[in-house]
């Protein structure tokens, strides 16, 4: 027990509690600040800058979590039949998930870049468009399009341990089904969702608190640009905190992601409870 | 309610055939229990009938309608899996009621149904309860329940019992066989078990590395077993058999190893010599003092209604008699035993096929 309480303390509770306590104090780089009470939270609340940011953030995690879910659930039903080369895809189906996040933003940064994007070239050469995309350099744009690399990246998470949940699921069930009379929607409806909604619970509650903290892509493709419009609560935190100088003020920006994932965090809780019909006996 | 036709039917997985060629008329009402060894194409017979495996050659018919490329939920038969297939998330009523909901069936006749189902089965206390709350027997009777609901053309099993344990194996195999009775719907029940097979069936099919080795009432074939398979498999504790070949010098005897002869019914015609296979039901042996084969005895079990032998002929064969009487035997004492010729049955040396003899006509 002491060794570990020890480790707790050392590498959790003692940063937390130091970003908090930063939070609460005029720290900059090399001068420690002094208590000025809730003054940077005053700021932050008339600073338009940190608004956008809570409002970036929850847009990239909302939208880019429902891509991720569905698109992962699809993937994962598909992987979950009898395919040539089953194991083949899955190991493909894991390449965005383990190529180091910084390398494959560098990627994507080629992909949008405003001169030499592939997308560009391609879609001329097609004739769908007469001149280049502006990918991130126009707000909107920057905005899809980082929540874009964001799904890329996040969807094997989702489609593999989905995949393993569909892969708990009895066969016999379906079977049974089958002979009740369901379609193939409903053996979607009443057999699969039905049981696969614990593991959705847990995946989904992972991917927000991924995505919601996400720091790297937006540092590589964008660094909250153009004109703070892809600036999320981590990367604002960053720059104000460790670029800019503001120790104290990067911490509170920190702080105030907690209400957020702790209402995250609640959220999975009740969703991973055991489920009345998970309760009793074995099998 | 209907009749099962299943001809000249044939299954392949790749290239791997393991049914060849099977035919079975299963009448309307018909209780009957395909049963033999794991491995025999009994289950994957089942699901063809259910419509999960597709048929690779031959035909199946419903009723007057062939089925082959008919989808499962079109063919009116309801199946009882070994695992039970119970929707865990649902309730037991749910469970019940699910094939009900699906064909659009109005929530107070769904409910209705669920309920006649449910009193006929003892689940009426249970309809609230999830699977995992109930214990294997309720399970399966649940399992049963969801079958009875949609009032099917054919009953199918496959494997019921066999999670069960041995006291709630044979409870279960009456309700099942009552239920039969009282519904009268026609039902293929699958087993590896030869006494489930035996208590229940109106007809038996014994099934053989993907054949058919034998067809008929239960006691025809504990009586008259067409070969050597069908008279091992069925039978417990298993028939005996001895190797040996005819002597027809006098009246026709066998001669078996280690000098054993044991007198045959006259009026045989097997040729002198012939190989044959001598079998004898443990229940058929008698103990004999001066006559019949010499047996050293090895293990004495008695279970209190009967006492059943385990010993050795001269030949090294074993030999279990059974005794509806209080013998005291000591191991290594050496007993005689006898059977009527009418109870012997001879299967050929090489073929294994039955003999036929005039007890058979």
């Amino acid at each position: 027990m002491l060794p570990a309480a020890a480790l707790l303390l050392v590498f959790l509770t003692y940063p937390l509690g130091l970003g908090v306590w930063l939070g609460f104090t005029d720290a900059r780089i090399g001068r420690p600040g002094i208590f000025i009470g809730i003054e940077n939270y005053e700021y932050l609340w008339s600073d338009a800058v940190f608004w956008l940011s809570v409002f970036n953030t929850l847009l990239y995690t909302i939208s880019a979590s429902i891509l991720k879910f569905a698109l992962g659930l699809w993937l994962a039903l598909i992987l979950n039949q009898n395919l040539p080369f089953k194991s083949f895809f899955r190991a493909i189906v894991l390449l965005p998930w383990v190529v180091p996040t910084v390398l494959s933003a560098i990627a994507f940064w080629w992909i949008y870049d405003s001169q030499f994007s592939i997308l560009s070239w391609a879609l001329q050469q097609m004739g769908l468009i007469d001149h280049r995309i502006n990918f991130l350099g126009d707000p909107e744009n920057a905005r899809a399009s980082v929540i874009a690399a964001n799904v890329w990246r996040g969807i094997p998470f989702v489609a593999i341990t989905l995949l393993a949940g569909l892969q708990t699921i009895p066969q016999s069930l379906y079977e049974a089904a089958t002979l009740d009379g369901a379609s193939r929607w409903q053996l979607f409806r009443y057999v699969t969702l039905p049981l696969l909604t614990p593991i959705i619970a847990i995946t989904m509650t992972f991917s927000v608190l991924f995505t919601f903290t996400d720091f790297q892509l937006i540092y590589v493709l964008t660094r909250g640009g153009p004109v703070n419009a892809t600036h999320l609560m981590a990367t604002l935190s960053f720059q104000r905190g460790i670029s800019g100088g503001q120790l104290g003020e990067g911490a509170a920006i920190a702080v105030a992601m907690i209400p957020f994932l702790l209402a995250a965090i609640l959220f999975s809780y009740f969703g991973l409870q055991r489920r009345k019909w998970q309760q009793g006996g074995g099998d | 309610m209907a009749s099962v036709a299943i001809d000249e039917v044939y299954k392949s997985f790749g290239a791997v055939e393991i049914l060849h060629g099977v035919s079975v008329n299963i009448e309307d009402g018909e209780f009957v229990t395909l049963v033999g060894p794991s491995g025999c194409g009994k289950s994957t017979l089942l699901r063809m009938i259910a419509g999960l495996e597709k048929i690779s050659r031959g035909q199946i018919a419903i009723g007057e309608r062939v089925v082959n490329n008919v989808a499962p939920k079109e063919r009116d038969v309801a199946m009882v899996f070994q695992n039970y297939a119970l929707y865990p998330h649902m309730t037991v009523a749910e469970n019940m009621a699910f094939s009900l909901m699906l064909k659009g069936v109005s929530k107070p006749e769904s409910d209705a149904g669920v309920r006649r189902a449910a009193e006929i089965l003892g689940l009426v206390p249970l309809l609230a309860r999830y699977p995992r709350q109930l214990s294997g027997g309720q399970r399966q009777r649940v399992a049963m329940g969801r079958a009875i609901v949609r009032d099917p053309a054919v009953f199918l099993f496959d494997e019921p019992l066999s999670n069960l344990d041995a006291k709630l194996r044979v409870q279960m195999r009456a309700e099942i066989k009552e239920l039969h009775q009282r519904l009268k719907t026609t039902t293929v029940y699958v087993t590896h078990d030869q006494i489930e097979a035996m208590t229940m069936a109106d007809k038996i099919v014994v099934m053989h590395d993907g054949i058919v080795e034998q067809i008929g009432p239960p006691l025809e074939l504990y009586d008259r077993p067409n070969n050597l398979f069908v008279a091992s498999f069925i039978g417990s504790p298993a028939m005996n058999l001895l190797r040996g070949e005819i002597a027809t010098g006098g009246s026709p005897s066998f001669r078996g190893a280690g000098g054993i002869s044991v007198p045959l019914a006259s009026a045989l015609s097997i040729p002198n010599g012939e190989p044959v296979v001598l079998g004898i039901r443990p229940e058929h042996l008698r103990l004999s003092d001066d006559q019949g084969i010499p047996v050293i005895v090895a293990v004495v079990e008695p279970t209190g209604s009967e006492v059943q032998l385990i010993g050795r002929t001269a030949g090294g064969e074993e030999i279990v008699a059974n005794f509806r009487e209080r013998h005291s035997f000591t191991p290594g004492e050496t007993i005689r035993l006898t059977a009527e010729p009418s109870l012997i049955h001879l299967f050929h040396g090489e073929t294994g096929q039955r003999f036929q003899t005039r007890t058979d006509q």
